[in-house]
C-alpha cells in the first residue's frame, strides 16, 4: 500500500486586483508563500503542477520558476476550468502517491478580466444571446437553482439567504476580498442581475493565486513538519456524465454527486464525518444545490438547512466559513488551491476568529462548467 | 449592398426550414437508447453506439422546466428577457427566450404549458445581410385535465 500523502505547506495571495503584476509574478508570490509556510526552498521542490485558465498556452509555471528558481525539475501547466487549481493540486497528489517524487509544488493563479463571464459565441452567422436564452453564468447557475425550485420549492429568499450567510463569515477572514455584512434586504434589493441572482449572490472577479506544497508521510517525519501537517484523505476528479438536459443546461449536480460519492469511498468516510465544508459557490443557487449534492442534508432539504443555520459557523455542518467565493474572490485558477488552504488553516487551528472548533476533517469541492469537478478529503495530522 | 432576398436561414441547428412548407424543430434520436441530441454527433454519448441517428421531429408544445430573468447582459442585448428552458412533449429539452408574458417572478410559472414559435431572429442579421429565423416560447393554454 502506498504511503499517505500531506500537505506541509499551502498559502494564498489575498485576492483582488494586481493591475502591476503579470500572472507569472501572482503564482510565484503564492509559491513563495506555501515554501515559507514549508519552511523549505524552491531548490527542494521535485515538480511542478501550475494551473491557470486564460493564459493556458502561455507556460505559466516555468515561466513562475523563472521568477523564483529555475531548477530544471519537470513542470506541467494544466487548465480545467473553475476546477483548474484544484486539478493541479491533484496531479501534484499523484505524482507524490505513486512514489515519482517526494516533494511536488501545485500553484494556481488567475488574472480575471471584467464584466459577466459566459455567453453563446457567434457560430454561425448572427449572435445567440438573448435570442436562445441567455448564456452568462449569471444565467446559467440561475436556471440551475430554479431547477431546484421547480422541484422542491425552494424560495428567492432561500437563495439570498446564502449571501447573509458567507458574507458575515467573510467578516472574521483579511483574507477576504470583500469584508461586509450584508442583511438579507440589502442581498434581496440589490441589483438583480439573472432572477433569483442579483449582484450580491454573484462571486467577485479578482485576481489571486495560492500555493501547497504536498509530501509523503515519510518524508513529514525526516522533517519533522509532523505537527502542522494537513492529511489528504482522498482526491476524486470527474467530468459530466450524460443527462437528459444536457444539451441546454450545464449539470453541476451529478458529476459532484459522482465525485462525492467517490471521494468518500476512498477516504472511507461520509458526509457526517465532516467538521467544516468548503464548496463552490460562484453564485448563491449553487450552494443550495451542492448541499445536497455533498450529502450534508437528504435531497430537498437544502432549503431547511439554510433556514435553520446549520450551514453557518457554529452550525451542525459550517459550510464556506471562509466567505466563499461571493465574498473571497473567485480567480478561476487558484480558487481550488485557496479552498484548500482555508480547510487546511482550519485543521492546523489556525483560523482565528472563524475557526471551526476542534475541525478534524474537511471537504473542498470546486466545479467547472464544461464540466469538471474536484472534491479532496483533508484531515488533521496524525504524525 | 448585399441582397436580403435570401430565405431566412435556420438561427439554430435544430431548426428544419423546408420550401413552402412551414418551418419545424428536428432532433437526432440515437437508433440504440432514444437520447436526443440537437447537433449531429459521431457517436451517442449516452451509450455510445456509432452511426445510428435517426432525425425525430419535436413538438411544438411543452412546459416550462427552468428559467431565469436575465437583466444584465451584453451590450446590445435588449432586457430584461425570460430564458426558459422547456421540456418538450414526447422528449427532447430546449432553450429560448420565454415572450408574450411580463418578465417577472410573479407572472412566470414554473411547470406552466409553453407553445414553441417559429420566428425572425430578433432583427439580427449576418454580414452577408441575411435574415435568420429562430424559435421562441409563447405561454399556451393548459392540457384539459
Ligand atoms: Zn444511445
Amino acid at each position: 500500500m502506498s504511503d499517505d500523502v500531506y500537505i506541509i505547506g499551502v498559502d494564498m495571495l489575498k485576492f483582488g486586483r494586481f493591475p502591476d503584476r503579470t500572472v507569472p509574478q501572482l503564482g510565484a508570490q503564492a509559491a513563495l508563500l506555501a515554501l515559507d509556510d514549508a519552511g523549505l526552498e524552491i531548490k527542494a521542490m521535485e515538480a511542478l503542477y501550475c494551473g491557470n485558465l486564460y493564459q493556458a498556452n502561455a507556460m505559466v509555471g516555468q515561466r513562475l520558476l523563472q521568477e523564483i528558481g529555475q531548477t530544471g525539475i519537470p513542470v506541467v501547466n494544466c487548465a480545467n476550468a473553475c476546477a483548474t487549481g484544484a486539478t493541479a493540486f491533484r496531479e501534484a497528489w499523484m505524482a507524490v502517491k505513486a512514489g515519482a517524487c517526494d516533494l511536488a509544488l501545485a500553484v494556481g493563479v488567475e488574472q480575471m478580466g471584467k464584466g459577466l463571464l459566459g455567453g453563446g459565441g457567434a457560430g454561425t452567422g448572427i449572435p445567440k444571446e438573448g435570442l436562445f436564452g441567455g448564456g452568462t453564468m449569471p444565467t446559467v447557475f440561475a436556471e440551475a437553482g430554479m431547477e431546484h425550485s421547480h422541484r422542491y420549492g425552494t424560495t428567492f429568499e432561500q437563495f439570498a439567504k446564502v449571501s447573509v450567510k458567507n458574507h458575515h463569515h467573510s467578516t472574521m477572514n483579511p483574507k477576504a476580498a470583500y469584508q461586509m455584512e450584508t442583511p438579507l434586504e440589502m442581498v434581496m434589493n440589490a441589483e438583480m442581475i439573472s432572477y433569483p441572482n442579483t449582484k450580491l449572490m454573484c462571486s467577485v472577479n479578482v485576481d489571486g493565486a495560492a500555493a501547497a506544497v504536498l509530501t509523503s508521510g515519510k518524508k513529514v517525519r525526516e522533517l519533522g513538519l509532523g505537527k502542522r501537517a494537513v492529511k489528504v484523505r482522498a482526491s476524486a476528479l470527474t467530468s459530466d456524465p450524460w443527462q437528459e438536459r444536457d444539451l441546454v443546461m450545464p449539470d453541476v449536480n451529478s458529476c459532484t454527486r459522482l465525485a462525492a460519492e467517490k471521494a468518500f469511498s476512498l477516504a472511507g468516510l461520509g458526509p457526517e464525518d465532516l467538521d467544516l465544508v468548503e464548496l463552490h459557490d460562484c453564485f448563491a443557487t449553487a450552494e443550495l444545490l451542492h448541499y445536497e449534492n455533498l450529502g450534508l442534508c437528504g435531497d430537498g432539504e437544502a432549503g431547511r438547512l439554510i433556514d435553520d443555520g446549520e450551514t453557518a459557523l457554529g452550525g451542525r455542518i459550517p459550510v464556506n466559513v471562509s466567505g466563499g467565493l461571493l465574498s473571497k474572490g473567485h480567480p478561476l485558477g487558484a480558487t481550488g488551491i485557496a479552498n484548500i488552504y482555508e480547510v487546511s488553516t482550519h485543521l492546523r487551528g489556525e483560523a482565528g476568529r472563524r475557526q471551526v472548533k476542534d475541525a478534524r476533517i474537511g471537504l473542498t469541492h470546486v466545479i467547472g462548467l464544461g464540466s469538471a469537478c474536484a472534491i479532496h478529503v483533508l484531515e488533521k495530522s496524525d504524525l | 449592398m448585399m441582397s436580403t432576398a435570401h430565405a431566412p436561414l435556420p438561427a439554430a441547428p435544430c431548426l428544419r426550414i423546408p420550401e413552402g412548407e412551414a418551418p419545424y424543430l428536428e432532433a437526432q434520436r440515437c437508433g440504440a437508447c432514444d437520447a436526443l441530441y440537437l447537433t449531429p454527433r459521431m457517436a451517442c454519448s449516452r451509450c455510445g453506439k456509432r452511426d445510428d441517428f435517426h432525425p425525430q421531429r419535436l413538438a411544438d408544445r411543452g412546459t416550462l422546466y427552468s428559467f431565469a430573468i436575465v437583466h444584465r447582459s451584453f451590450p446590445g442585448v435588449e432586457t430584461p428577457f425570460i430564458s426558459a428552458i422547456v421540456d418538450l412533449e414526447g422528449g427532447g429539452t430546449l432553450k429560448g427566450n420565454l415572450r408574450g408574458i411580463e418578465a417577472t417572478p410573479e407572472a412566470v410559472r414554473l411547470g406552466m404549458a409553453v407553445k414553441v414559435v417559429i420566428d425572425d431572429a430578433l432583427g439580427r442579421r449576418d454580414k452577408d445581410g441575411h435574415a435568420y429565423l429562430a424559435y421562441f416560447f409563447e405561454p399556451a393554454e393548459e392540457p384539459s385535465a
